[in-house]
């Protein structure tokens, strides 16, 4: 990865920047009945950047990215998507507002084919023109040949394809990921991330990704948030991150 | 020969409007996960609604578009009121809440429209078609069910397969969560169905009503029929459902046209070949080995 990804994203770490903090979670805190799974967290994504959260399992980051969207209700704080107060918006409007969140274990609809997936992703868009979508079959055309088959029948990696290619669709400004590399082979991860990476750096597109695999996600992303038992412990560069090794070792697991 | 060919005639037409009720049963479940006990009450509903615009001077055909739309509007209204509110929690409350709908509207009916036997009109004889010197036993009247049975599935498909609202509506069905992530008002699809299959259970009770008796329970058979149908079919599977109702409808025609004392067999013999079904395919004939992923 190129050096220049993270050195001017400090800002996360409390600075003074906000024109760029396209989603901002401030003090959010979510529950199921009396376990907190998030416990104030405050962290933003900026634009045009990859920002990681990362942690253990069980750290909280799933809950953080449906609470976000709306999927959880928080008991306090507040999600902001550029500058509008989303903390109570229904799930159903997300898309629309720009932030297309796809969740754990990758949320194809398996029964519908390739190209229907495809299509519900584009539903609330109205008229699609198909140029739209022959591009996302250029960016994963092992998806494009299965475009007619049902998506239960793709591999991991394939699904994978299919979701980001279905979230992109949305037109998007802000991506969330729930971890995407989950049990995929780490060749298929580094070409997901490595795509990512270049839509990022391309279109100008966000993302606020949620990885337990941090080695990975760290490869790829400007800013790493760690997470431990729904607290936010340290939010700094993706570099600065990977540089610590006590800090790895007690949270990240290498 | 003649014999055969007008039994199975028969069952055929009935068989599609047991596939027809199947395919009401079958619409909800998809996309609630409920099974609507009330289906066969809220069908008879909208038949009595049809009866009194006939008994009112209306002709037949605008008495069973009201009937249609009504249902339609029964059927949201069922879901987004009564529904809702125990969707996604334990499936006895849904099981509960249906059955308890069914009783009531039923009990509606009664004090509404009154409890006694009152005859349905058909827009069509029940004589066989001349042809020449022979007589074929296919009545207009079994042209008639078969051909709107048709019809409606055929529409259905359309929707289904063609349509903006129609993928929507799938995708509401196989995975609510995801279809809410990707901006489908998944509420909204769920009312639509429910007033969809409402419909198509509505056509089902006024076609089984048409030249007999009606009263306030006299869906209680086809209910019945409905339900082994839909199980034949495996629940889940549109198609299994009207090829549950085929079967079902030609079996029970068989066994009454042939068997001694055949139709006082008819409704074990239902439940013989359900049982028969479920021990041999116990998803259903047509339940795929796909599980649900989301």
């Amino acid at each position: 990865m190129p050096e220049t990804h993270g050195s001017t994203a400090l800002s996360a770490t409390g600075g003074t920047g906000t024109a760029t903090r396209l989603l901002e979670v401030e003090g959010l805190t979510s529950a199921y009945g009396p376990v907190r799974a998030l416990d104030g967290v405050t962290l933003a994504a900026e634009t045009g950047r990859i920002t990681a959260v990362l942690g253990a399992n069980g750290a909280g980051k799933t809950t953080l990215l449906r609470t976000i969207s709306g999927l959880v209700r928080p008991v306090s704080g507040r999600v902001v998507l550029d500058g509008e107060d989303i903390t109570k918006a229904p799930v159903e409007s997300m898309v629309a507002k720009g932030m297309a969140h796809v969740p754990e274990g990758r949320g194809v609809i398996a029964e519908l084919t390739v190209d229907e997936n495809l299509r519900v992703g584009s539903l609330f868009r109205g008229k699609v023109d198909r140029s739209e979508f022959d591009r996302v079959y250029d960016l994963f055309p092992r998806i494009a040949e299965r475009r007619n088959n049902a998506a239960h029948t793709l591999s991991g990696g394939e699904r994978q394809m299919l979701v980001i290619g279905r979230a992109l669709l949305a037109k998007p400004r802000i991506l969330l990921l729930d971890e995407p590399s989950l049990g995929l082979a780490p060749r298929i991860v580094a070409q997901i991330f490595g795509l990512l990476r270049q839509l990022v750096d391309s279109e100008g597109l966000s993302v606020l990704l949620v990885e337990q695999n941090a080695r990975s996600a760290l490869s790829v992303a400007d800013v790493g948030v760690v997470l431990n038992l729904g607290k936010v412990v340290v939010t700094d560069s993706a570099s600065t991150l990977m540089a610590d090794e006590d800090l790895r070792h007690a949270y990240l697991g290498f | 020969m003649d014999y055969f060919v007008n039994v199975t005639l028969t069952g055929l037409t009935q068989g599609m409007i047991y596939s027809a009720f199947a395919l009401a049963l079958v619409l909800i479940w998809r996309s609630t996960r409920i099974v609507n006990f009330a289906q066969g009450s809220m069908a008879a509903a909208t038949t009595f609604i049809a009866l009194a615009l006939i008994q009112a001077g209306q002709s037949y055909w605008v008495a069973l578009v009201v009937a249609l739309a009504s249902g339609f509007v029964l059927g949201a209204i069922v879901e987004r009121v009564i529904i809702r509110p125990v969707e996604g929690g334990p499936e006895l409350n849904a099981v509960i809440v249906t059955l308890g709908l069914f009783v009531a509207i039923q009990a509606s009916i009664a004090i509404i429209f009154g409890s006694s036997f009152q005859s349905f009109p058909t827009p069509f004889g029940v004589r066989g078609l001349e042809i020449g010197d022979s007589t074929i036993p296919l009545t207009p009247t079994s042209i008639y069910v078969i051909g709107s049975v048709l019809l409606v599935m055929a529409l259905l498909v359309a929707l289904f397969r063609f349509t903006r609202v129609g993928l929507a509506m799938r995708a509401s069905a196989f995975s609510q969560e995801v279809a809410r992530l990707l901006g489908v008002k998944v509420g909204g699809m769920l009312t639509l169905g429910w007033g969809l299959a409402a419909v198509v259970g509505s056509l089902s009770g006024l076609l089984i009503a048409g030249g007999t008796f009606v009263w306030p329970a006299y869906m209680d058979a086809l209910i019945v029929f409905g339900f082994v149908a839909a199980i034949i079919g495996g629940l889940d599977s549109p198609v299994g459902a009207i090829v549950g109702g085929l079967i079902l409808g030609l079996a029970l025609s068989y066994v009454s046209g042939y068997a001694p004392r055949g139709s006082a067999l008819v409704n074990i013999s239902a439940l013989v070949i359900l049982i028969v079904v479920l021990l041999v395919r116990p998803g259903g004939l047509f339940s795929s080995a796909t599980a649900r992923r989301a």
